[in-house]
């Protein structure tokens, strides 16, 4: 069974909120119609988005790391928004996971947000339902893409790669190797939700060169060089210098 | 949570439409079984049972309010098999039109099928404050509400001012009728009072499952919003927060443990020693604005987890 999810690297995340952007961009353009956004330039701007980039500061002063957290839907494989639903509105595909909202269907009772502890679903206010991240349903099957586009837009915008696409539940996807092998790891576990969304955490990323990675000590093939080193009795800088 | 009027007088209403049906037939039911003397006129039934319709509606009507597409409420029915909000859909008609049948039947003249009729009532009564609370109880990452008090308060409060009002009834129609219905309205009263404080003390001794630390999966014990990722308001920090201290949450409660229970124990025995319509009537208006403030409460003590994301603009 298929569970298309995201996995987003904190390692990574510069927090330029390209992916906010590009999510709106692309979500507000759609068949269902725009999402809210008012008073943009006004004092107290508000508006729909299925994607939000925060910060947090991790640490004490001056031992603190700054974090970037783009959070969405995490498209649970045991959604707690829906079972909640009352009209079925909201609901979980079965060919792919993907949790989603019949925008014809929802009555706009605001159950579902409640439903929801990650807070990742926005009740439109002009549209009068509610709205949230569709992994770009409209997108990652559109044949008329070309298939480098078929996928969501906040990946596709992501300038430094910090967000991955794929099937949780193939061994072999891109995800499941980054979850695997960057200890990914979910949101809130104690509620038994299951995200399909992973995130991987930040790690020391600093490398180490020793003198064993300027100079093979074995060297079988006697290909590579010595290093230039100087001979005991040659006059070292310092002994140039004090002439 | 932000408590949203709809949903307050929705509840509140709902709660006392039931409580009231519960007293007029429990009185009937009693006069049937030879419990207590049986001159029941039928009228208080009748009246009641008309008032309890009315409440029902008003509280129907509320409801809509608090609906984004009121047009499409129909739908609502659909997901019973899952949905506790949806049963409550379902079973709200229905113990609507029993009301409005019992009602007929005492109004027409017919006692025999009333019984039956009110003891079909009672079982959707008792179906419907069991949907209402689980609607809040069954959420479980609200620990406030993921209780069976949430369901027994609902049960207590609405039949409380549901009783005092048919106390009240009882005072301008049926008035030999009024101490009997006057002690059971002190007793709900009383027992409505036990419940919420139990769940006061329980909600005061809470332990947060959810921390920053889960919401970000960092173990870090010191971490700081330093920007939630938007400089106005959204629908995540006006649904959610109430707005108001903790200082004047803490006097709401005091005053609606006064106005639901103490103030309306103190006129229901006014109402019965002076034996004064006035009292009773005064009795179950200022509980019902004292459930108001519970209500009210209720919704803002719970604290969503989804918070722990939206702590600091920037």
């Amino acid at each position: 069974m298929t569970q298309l999810a995201l996995v987003i690297d904190l390692n990574v995340c510069v927090g330029c909120h390209a992916c906010v952007t590009s999510c709106k961009s692309w979500n507000t353009s759609g068949a269902a119609g725009y999402l809210a956004d008012d008073n943009p330039y006004g004092s107290d701007p508000t508006g729909t988005f299925f994607n939000r980039v925060q910060t947090f500061e991790v640490g004490e002063f001056p031992d603190t790391q700054t974090v970037h957290f783009p959070k969405s839907c995490l498209h649970c494989e045991d959604p707690p928004c829906v079972p909640v639903c009352p009209t079925g509105a909201s609901h979980k595909r079965a060919a792919d996971g993907i949790v989603l909202v019949d925008y014809d269907k929802c009555i706009g009772c605001k159950y579902c947000a409640w439903a929801c502890p990650y807070g990742v679903r926005e009740l439109d206010e002009h549209r009068k339902v509610m709205t949230k991240c569709t992994l770009c349903v409209d997108r990652i099957y559109d044949a008329q893409l070309p298939p480098a586009d078929r996928r969501p837009a906040c990946v596709a915008a992501c300038p430094t790669n910090a967000r991955l696409f794929g099937d949780i539940h193939d061994p072999d996807s891109v995800v499941s190797r980054a979850i695997r092998d960057h200890g990914g790891y979910a949101l809130m576990p104690e509620w038994g939700t299951h995200p399909a969304n992973h995130y991987l955490p930040r790690r020391r990323t600093e490398s180490k060169v020793g003198p064993e990675d300027l100079q093979r000590v074995d060297n079988p093939l006697k290909l590579d060089g010595r290093l230039p080193q100087p001979r005991p009795d040659e006059p070292s800088l310092d002994d140039a210098m004090s002439w | 949570m932000r408590p949203a009027w709809s949903v307050i007088l929705l509840t509140t209403l709902l709660g006392a439409g039931q409580g009231l049906f519960l007293a007029v037939y429990a009185v009937e039911a009693a006069a049937h079984l030879r419990l207590s003397d049986a001159s029941a006129s039928g009228r208080l039934q009748a009246a009641g049972a008309v008032l309890s319709v009315g409440l029902l509606a008003a509280g129907l009507a509320a409801s809509f309010f608090h609906l984004g597409r009121p047009e499409r409420a129909w739908r609502a029915v659909a997901m019973w098999r899952t949905s506790w909000l949806s049963r409550e859909v379902i079973v709200l008609p229905a113990f609507m039109a029993c009301v409005a049948l019992y009602a007929s039947g005492h109004w027409l003249g017919w006692p025999a099928p009333t019984v039956l009729i009110g003891a079909v009532g009672v079982v959707l009564c008792l179906a419907l404050f069991l949907c209402t609370g689980m609607i809040y109880a069954c959420l479980k990452f609200l620990q406030e509400w993921h209780t069976p008090l949430t369901v027994l308060n609902f049960f207590l409060l609405g039949s409380a001012s549901g009783v005092v009002l048919a106390a009240a009834l009882a005072a301008s129609l049926d008035p030999q009728r009024l101490p009997a219905l006057a002690g059971w309205g002190a007793a709900a009263t009383v027992a409505g009072l036990a419940g919420r404080v139990a769940s006061l003390v329980r909600n005061a001794r809470l332990r947060r499952r959810s921390s920053l630390q889960t919401a970000l999966g960092i173990r870090h014990p010191r971490i700081r919003q330093t920007a939630q990722g938007f400089t106005g308001g959204s629908f995540n920090t006006r649904e959610f927060f109430h707005g108001r201290t903790d200082g004047w949450l803490r006097m709401l409660q005091w005053g609606f443990l006064a106005g639901a229970f103490a103030l309306p124990l103190a006129l229901l025995g006014l109402a019965v020693a002076r034996a004064s319509p006035l009292a009773a009537a005064a009795a179950f208006v200022v509980q019902y604005a004292g459930l108001l403030a519970e209500r009210w409460h209720f919704f803002a003590q719970a604290n969503h987890p989804q918070n722990l994301y939206y702590q600091r603009v920037s």
